[in-house]
């Protein structure tokens, strides 16, 4: 039998706020335990929650970045569950009345351009932190969590394969770090992916029972978590059992997927809503105010490299993986007005070299301004490309500016006919035997004569002169 | 709509409540009065009528987002039953 997998992701996303969502505790990660969570966070008696604006102003710029309705009113509620990480007894959330509502994110995989509708983005506040290690036999709790601000962002199930759940999630975190509401730190936890996964034969309309896989830190995981489980639902459906809907967690160090809690023991939430905190009312002003102050969405500056720039789409679309990036794209695309060329050397020579490096692209010893005046000097014939790799590694090396290390190192590109015309004669000279060859019919002697004028040129001769003036001389 | 002595064992059990036969009675007979109070509530027409999220019609004032509070574990934990390291300690709980 013929299966489909159909996958929709929840993502939590911290947002980038200084303070906590109901109260004035630093967010900052690292604190020692226990440091940053309040009164309010603890969750004393008496305590009265106070809504960050800023958390509410990072879910506006969300819904704006991906085209979604946004609730003029929205309504906080109470999501009821017991855990001591939870000290309140209860998380706020948003069900009924979300701040977000619809939406779409469009992005590739591969070649291909796929569009994914998203279900809604709500508000919500963090947990804090149980550390299991052993504390005589107890658990310890970390409060300084406890209220970082969540937009936990939900898209339909729409997904069909781990690819595109990774495709869909990187876009994401480029989307939500792009507009600047989320550091996007997936290690520290700012980024956490829960998937829901089912598989049903191809063609039959009803979903299969769906299991949730939580908190997947990584879009390694992620696919490995998905590909455990899709085939672990099909073998288990084609061996005749049946999928009970469960939450599962995945263990990196086996690869699997294995049960947390099935629905039988499924909480029960009991919201309501939160009588602490009015309904929140968005004003026009406020989300004007807010899309004016939106930068140039991955989108659109996909759209506009390849029509200004004459990058192909998936350039673009490598081009634009971070705003970062796609700032440097740029910067060094408009220093020599040669974007097809510095887009070749940004995704190749100085992406390969800050990787070896463990580098991200706003730590390159190399600027943007520096690798647009190395495109210029191959696109005006100074430099070979192999010569401009040399120079490449000058100016990693931070052996100064572009024209004084061609200086310097003595690497200019041969452009004085004269001069090459001499070395050929040389190289023909003391090559009878290539020269015969090639009279004789062989087309191997020509590139071995080549090879012979662009060594004795100390590979400073520019490869097409050479070889229109070989082809001259041996006609 | 009214309690069966199970659902009262139910809700006691989602808010971890331990409760024993006797009072599952009492409190299912205390929470059908509030049923009752709200079956007489139901009844009025609200065809038309927007839901509220608030007993007022007031809308929620937002706080600057900026850090205005200071480091007070130390007196938070003084009344703690059991720390370490900073950490709150409680009974072991593994999902």
């Amino acid at each position: 039998m013929k299966w489909e997998t159909v996958i929709g992701l929840e993502v939590h996303t911290q947002l980038a706020t200084q303070s906590k969502i109901f109260s004035g505790s630093s967010t900052a990660f690292g604190a020692s335990p226990n440091t940053q969570a309040s009164a309010v966070d603890i969750a004393l008696p008496g305590v009265l929650p106070v809504l960050n604006k800023g958390a509410v102003e990072c879910a506006i710029k969300f819904a704006l970045a991906i085209g979604a309705t946004l609730n003029r009113i929205n309504v906080f509620d109470r999501k009821n569950y017991f855990y001591p990480d939870l000290p309140k007894g209860y998380q706020i959330s948003q069900l009924a009345k979300p701040i977000v509502e619809g939406g779409v994110l469009t992005f590739l995989v591969g070649d291909t351009e796929r569009t994914v509708n998203l279900t809604r983005a709500h508000l919500e506040e963090d947990a804090g932190k149980s550390l299991h290690e052993d504390f005589h036999g107890m658990t310890g709790i970390d409060l300084n969590r406890a209220g970082t601000p969540l937009l936990e962002i939900v898209s339909e199930p729409e997904i069909r394969s781990s690819a595109e759940a990774v495709a869909y999630a990187r876009a994401l975190h480029t989307l939500v770090t792009w507009i600047g509401i989320c550091d996007g730190n997936m290690q520290e936890g700012s980024f956490r992916v829960d998937a829901n996964v089912s598989v049903r034969p191809v063609g039959q309309a009803e979903f299969g029972t769906r299991r949730e896989i939580k908190n997947l830190n990584s879009f390694k995981f992620l696919q490995q978590a998905i590909d455990y489980e899709v085939r672990w639902q099909i073998e288990t459906l084609e061996d005749g059992g049946r999928i009970e809907q469960a939450t599962v967690l995945f263990d990196p160090d086996t690869g699997e997927t294995r049960m947390m809690r099935s629905k039988e023991d499924a909480h029960d939430y009991r919201y309501f809503p939160d009588p602490d905190l009015l309904p929140v009312k968005l004003d026009e002003d406020w989300i004007e105010s807010v899309r004016n102050a939106l930068p140039e969405l991955p989108a659109a500056m996909q759209l506009r490299f390849q029509s200004e720039y004459s990058v192909s789409a998936y350039d673009a679309g490598l081009l634009t993986g971070s705003r970062a990036l796609a700032e440097y794209f740029e910067a060094a695309a408009c220093a020599c007005g040669q974007g097809k060329l510095v887009a070749n050397w940004v995704m190749g020579e100085l992406s390969a070299t800050l990787n070896k490096a463990e580098l991200d692209i706003t730590q390159s010893p190399v600027s943007a301004r520096q690798l647009g005046a190395l495109v210029a000097r191959i696109q005006d014939g100074t430099l070979s490309g192999k010569l401009a790799k040399l120079v490449f590694e000058g100016l990693w090396e931070g052996a100064g500016e572009v024209d004084a290390i061609i200086e310097a190192r003595g690497l200019k590109q041969m452009s004085d006919s004269g001069e090459l015309e001499k070395i050929i004669d040389d190289v023909l000279a003391s090559n009878q035997k290539s020269v015969e060859e090639f009279h004789s019919g062989k087309e191997k002697a020509f590139n071995a004569l080549i090879g012979q004028v662009m060594k004795a040129s100390k590979g400073k001769a520019n490869p097409a002169q050479v070889n229109d003036l070989l082809k001259a001389k041996l006609q | 709509m009214s309690l069966s002595p199970d659902d009262v064992k139910r809700i006691a059990r989602l808010a971890r409540i331990e409760i024993d036969d006797s009072q599952a009675l009492a409190s299912q007979s205390q929470l059908n009065t509030i049923f009752d109070l709200i079956a007489t509530m139901q009844a009025v027409d609200t065809q038309g009528i927007a839901p509220m999220a608030h007993a007022q019609e007031v809308t929620q004032r937002l706080r600057a987002d900026s850090v205005t509070e200071t480091d007070h574990h130390a007196a938070f934990q003084a009344i703690a039953p059991a720390v370490e390291n900073g950490l709150y300690l409680v009974p072991k709980v593994i999902e």
